[in-house]
């Protein structure tokens, strides 16, 4: 229980700083240290971002870092990809669905460090080696 | 500058493509959201955050549905993370107005990096 609460105060500093919902640590957090399966971690993880995600973006909004227009309809094109997505992932076994999880946050990482190590001090925008993003 | 076609297009293929992810992996995709705003759409990185945020609360909501129906989801146990989280997220945003958020984002991906070695072991 303790655990839960841990991993839940830290995804959510990291959600409010980073700009994500905190999944790419609840997941994680919730099969190592609690135990549930790949599959009952991530569907969890989503439960534990909505009001993570709400409140984040409230706290944003009175910032005026929320174009509202723009966010509800990423929101709602995304009901198509969400349910594929469920599916895809349900169809998976749990190992693979796990190392899949585990390239997902080694490509986060990766995306982190480029960003905040790269040309320029404060993430350039213009890379002169013409490098793509493979996002 | 994008023409107003292409921004709903792009708006579009984001979208589909952070809730395939979300779907996927259980995450809210904000990590695909972010950088596509920046790169693609002339996004700056603090509206691209707060944008992202808000787009996720609605991704999360299918996508946590969607697994309601595999009978995947813990609700307890998304309750005693998810609340935490709400306190940690006021402090993680307030923090984003004063920091550079450099230290800490290498600091995640020590941890990211050390959790994917752990599940990969496991």
């Amino acid at each position: 229980m303790i655990g839960a609460v841990a991993i839940g105060l830290a995804a959510g500093v990291v959600a409010g700083l980073l700009g994500v919902g905190g999944g790419v640590l609840f997941v994680p957090g919730l099969v190592i240290f609690i135990g549930l399966t790949q599959h009952q971690a991530e569907a969890t993880s989503l439960l534990a971002i909505i009001p993570v995600a709400l409140v984040g973006a409230a706290a944003q909004d009175r910032y005026g870092n929320v174009r509202r227009g723009d966010a509800l309809r990423l929101g709602l094109f995304s009901v198509v990809g969400a349910a594929a997505g469920v599916a895809l992932a349900n169809a998976l076994s749990g190992k693979a669905l796990q190392v899949g999880f585990a390239l997902f946050m080694l490509f986060v990482a990766g995306q982190l460090v480029r960003k905040n190590v790269g040309s320029g001090t404060s993430g350039g925008r213009k890379k002169p080696s013409g490098s793509r993003k493979g996002v | 500058m994008t023409r107003a076609p292409s921004r709903a297009v792009k708006l579009m293929a984001i979208g589909t493509l952070a809730g395939l992810f979300s779907g996927i992996f259980g995450v809210g995709g904000g990590t695909v959201i972010v950088p596509l705003l920046v790169l693609w759409m002339g996004y700056g990185e603090r509206e691209a955050t707060g944008t992202s945020l808000a787009a996720i609360v609605f991704i999360a909501a299918f996508a946590a549905a969607a697994q309601a129906g595999y009978g995947n989801v813990r609700v307890l146990d998304g309750v005693l993370v998810g609340v935490p989280a709400v306190a940690g997220v006021l402090v993680g945003t307030r923090l984003q107005q004063r920091l550079q958020g450099r230290t800490i984002a290498l600091l995640f991906a020590i941890v990211l990096v050390a959790s994917a070695v752990e599940l990969l072991v496991r």
